[in-house]
């Protein structure tokens, strides 16, 4: 059997598998007789997507937008500040208690605060959703650029490099599958901050739509908020590998690589 | 950039190297300069010593050596291993600064930065998210004058450079490859090109064929040796094998165990090109024994400068 053929056929039944899963759902409540008002059936909810779909489309790209814009600016903090503690000791010391106690806060209680200072709406939003994802992207460029091997970085310093050009020519692409493994991880993250502060302090978005769903017992469209998030959560992390493979496939070498490579 | 030992020649090929004039106007290692009238001193270590850590914990790796290497000349250190041969190279490349002496390389204090040295380590150490045409051409990412030029000439003249050595060291057509799809000798012959590519006139090879196996060590002998009489740099070359050492250099310089000094420093009269069956004549085999003897007793010797 030639390796093409195994590959679709692991796809097929991983496929189907999913498949199952949501079938055993619309079976599980059949039997038992389940209300809408627990658990709706998957197929309850499809019903409620289409017929909401205009109504819940302005929604889907606030969503959208917000974790997005503070996906981006989560990334450029994160990779900063991981660059500076990567680098240097005294940022190390310095940086990582406060990062660590930083982030060991709930977000939750800090979306007031955002909201006494921005107001409530977007900016919380997007700033509640930065502070939940750019801590795993320091983590990782941090460790990435402090286990860089020496022997890479006296390629360069034997030429007489600078340490900006160690940095650019060798810390940083070293770091690249650091960077990606935190990308998919972070960008799961930025749509629960999103969510989270939507929920508690807009008129706008997923989470909001969500919560006056809930208050008005309307279970299938708050599945059907939650399937959106799956979605676009999905989605992007999807995005995210497909990047990934083609930037650092020297660190998986993966057999259709070698193809890709040539 | 314009040192005394430094040929600056922008974009020219390795090939017409020797004809450039160094500011003085003198010939940068030509063969057709006598001796006397070389630009004297290439690398100079004049009582340098090194010791790693302080205190109690403190390890002496080098005792004060002075050693001067002329331009164009080829120099092989050896001795027995841990004797400080390695520190002799990070010293000369600005890796190690010295703890007590000086270490001047193309007449500059070596702190300085931007020396055009060139350096390949035992391990080839490849970038591996970067092709094998992209490693051999980093030196001109980083070093003046190409680095400037990088971004304009990186697709052309730096490319053609690049793959004009590749195919001298045999590895025509695997410029595109990645590091992890290349076999160990072959990313040794590519270490040599990143190595050479920015014409460094001074080049530092710490057991660059310690890996290899005998025959495609013996290859790379003869193309280094080829590489030398073109475009004559100043190579300090440190090794453990006496048979490459004999084969490659002009001269040969002989260490003590830990901390070490030179206490051996002696030319190697064969003429060249030299052969490999060259290395199998009694001439060649009784500098061999001598040499052999040597480092034997320098393993065995008492360390007394140790405590000092």
């Amino acid at each position: 059997m030639t390796m093409a053929n195994q590959d679709m056929k692991r796809k097929a039944w991983a496929a189907g598998l999913i498949l199952a899963f949501f079938a055993g759902w619309e079976l599980f409540c059949l039997v038992t007789g389940m209300s809408d008002l627990v658990l709706p059936r998957p197929t309850q909810i499809a019903e409620v997507l289409v017929a909401r779909l205009p109504v819940l489309w302005p929604h889907i790209l606030q969503t959208l937008a917000t974790t997005m814009a503070g996906f981006v600016l989560g990334v450029a903090l994160g990779v900063v500040l991981g660059a500076f503690i990567g680098v240097s000791k005294v940022a190390y010391d310095t940086a990582y208690p406060l990062l660590i106690g930083f982030s060991s806060i709930p977000k939750v209680a800090v979306v007031p605060i955002f909201v006494l200072w921005f107001g409530s709406g977007t900016v919380p939003a997007i700033l509640t959703s930065l502070a939940i994802c750019f801590f795993p992207i320091v983590v990782n460029i941090a460790t990435g650029l402090a286990t860089t091997e020496p022997e890479l970085e006296d390629v360069l310093k034997a030429l007489g490099a600078s340490k900006m050009d160690i940095l650019w020519n060798v810390g940083l692409p070293r770091t690249m599958p650091f960077l990606f493994a935190s990308l998919k991880v972070a960008v799961t993250y930025a749509f629960v901050g999103t969510v989270l502060a939507e929920t508690v302090a807009s008129n706008r978005g997923i989470g909001n739509v969500m919560m006056s769903a809930s208050s008005n017992f309307d279970v299938p469209l708050v599945f059907a908020g939650l399937f959106i998030l799956a979605a676009l959560g999905v989605a992007l992390y999807v995005a995210f590998s497909l990047v990934e493979r083609r930037v650092t496939g020297w660190a998986t070498r993966k057999n259709d690589l070698v193809a890709s490579a040539q | 950039m314009a040192s005394p030992l430094h040929t600056v020649s922008s974009m020219t090929s390795m090939q017409n190297r020797s004809a450039d004039a160094t500011p003085s106007g003198q010939q940068a290692g030509s063969p057709a300069v006598p001796a006397d009238r070389r630009p004297a001193i290439a690398i100079e270590l004049s009582r340098a010593a090194v010791t790693f850590g302080q205190g109690a914990g403190a390890l002496p790796a080098l005792s004060e050596t002075t050693l001067r290497i002329a331009d164009g000349e080829f120099v092989a250190l050896v001795g027995p291993s841990g004797c400080g041969k390695s520190t002799i190279l990070r010293l000369a490349s600005g890796l190690v600064q010295p703890t007590a002496g000086a270490v001047i390389v193309g007449g500059r204090e070596v702190a300085a930065k931007a020396l055009r040295v060139g350096m390949a380590f035992q391990n080839p150490t490849m970038l591996p998210w970067m092709t094998i045409e992209q490693n051999v051409m980093l030196p001109l990412k980083i070093v003046e004058p190409f680095r400037s030029q990088f971004r304009s000439q990186r697709k052309s003249a730096f490319r053609d450079k690049a793959h004009a050595l590749l195919e001298q060291v045999g590895l025509k057509g695997f410029a595109g490859r990645y590091p992890w799809q290349l076999s160990g000798g072959m990313l040794q012959r590519a270490n040599l090109c990143r190595a050479l590519i920015h014409e460094p006139r001074v080049l530092l090879l710490d057991e660059p064929f310690g890996a290899l196996d005998q025959f495609t060590r013996e290859e790379l002998w003869s193309i280094l040796q080829d590489l030398w009489l073109a475009h004559r740099p100043t190579v300090l070359l440190v090794t453990h094998d006496l048979r490459e050492a004999g084969f490659l250099a002009s001269r040969i310089c002989v260490m003590s165990a830990r901390p070490g000094r030179v206490i051996d420093d002696s030319a190697v009269p064969f003429a060249r090109p030299r052969s490999i069956a060259m290395t199998f004549e009694p001439d060649f085999v009784a500098l061999n024994q001598r040499l052999r003897d040597l480092i034997v007793e320098a393993r065995t010797m008492p360390m007394t400068e140790a405590g000092a």
